[in-house]
């Protein structure tokens, strides 16, 4: 049996399935983050004093990973937009580029990481480093699983758009939703834990 | 390929849809150049050293201007159907909710102890 409304849309909605499941996803992402956001908060003001995060983390590299996922943001929507123009070859140009850089922030991160176990700076070293690396590490792992996510759609998972174009690209369309979520919340979790 | 194009998109189907995505395409690279140019502007704030709470505020304010136009544009919410803003809403109520839970802990949270 097929999976009702992946390219027909719904008359309730509006919408596909799979868009509504993505939303309510993200809503609970939401959730997830904020209640970490929210532990944050009480222990930044329940603290007598709070380090700045620049006396301790390297700032240049943050900004360079900044920069890393809003460009890998755009090669994602710039890959959707290839496949709704029928433009298959560049879709895999733009979808390639966005796992690359995925990788590239990854790297980056594990040359902060191990900076910082080198200097015997641990998530038990003080408070300050359990936020961080708990928030850091679960931003993390939403990046693993969107180049997880992304890389089934480059290999794999792109015999669909000779049988099936349509629901191929909405569901690259919904990974990316998922995608630009995670660059989302690292525009958070940049000045947060970097700057302030 | 036209027909997939129409099928495709919940939020942008249009009779000329390859004019519509040239037109998301130059959008995406001006929201593309104002993320960047946003990112430099937060780096360089933070090296006044302003007070805390005027810093706090800067620095959210611009990723808040970021978020959206990520949001906004990216995640097409600026054409989106009633239902998601609909769950949006909803959730961003909850979200502050929870945000606003370690204000309970003001005054050691005298007001909820009784």
């Amino acid at each position: 049996m097929d999976i009702p409304y992946t390219v027909e849309i719904r008359r309730d909605t509006g919408l596909t399935n799979g868009k509504i499941g993505i939303w309510l996803f993200l809503a609970s992402e939401v959730m997830l983050f904020g209640a970490l956001f929210a532990s944050y908060i009480l222990i930044r003001t329940g603290a007598p004093s709070w380090p700045r995060g620049d006396t301790i983390l390297n700032v240049p590299l943050a900004t360079f990973n900044t920069m890393v996922l809003i460009s890998s943001s755009v090669t994602m929507v710039m890959a959707w937009a290839s496949l709704m123009r029928g433009r298959f070859g560049t879709f895999r140009i733009y979808m390639a580029s966005t796992i690359l850089l995925g990788f590239v922030f990854l790297v980056v991160k594990y040359f902060e990481y191990s900076h910082k176990f080198h200097d015997g700076l641990f998530p038990s070293t003080n408070n300050f480093l359990a936020i961080y690396f708990t928030l850091t590490g679960l931003h993390m792992l939403h990046v693993m699983g969107g180049m997880a996510m992304n890389a089934y759609f480059l290999g794999p998972g792109a015999k669909q758009w000779k049988t099936d174009p349509v629901w191929f690209t909405n569901r690259v369309e919904n990974s990316g939703l998922f995608w630009h979520f995670v660059d989302l919340v690292w525009i958070f979790l940049f000045p947060t834990l970097y700057l302030l | 390929m036209t027909s997939n194009h129409a099928a495709t998109s919940d939020h942008a189907a249009t009779s000329d849809h390859a004019v519509d995505i040239d037109k998301h395409v130059r959008i995406y690279i001006t929201v593309f150049v104002a993320l960047m140019a946003l990112t430099i502007v937060t780096v360089a704030v933070s090296r006044f050293h302003l007070p805390v709470p005027l810093a706090v505020s800067v620095a959210l304010l611009v990723a808040m201007i970021k978020g959206s136009l990520v949001a906004c544009y990216f995640m097409h919410l600026i054409s989106e159907k009633k239902l998601i803003y609909a769950v949006l809403a909803l959730t961003a109520a909850f979200f502050v909710v929870l945000l606003a839970l370690p204000v309970l802990t003001v005054h050691d949270g005298f007001w909820i102890r009784g």
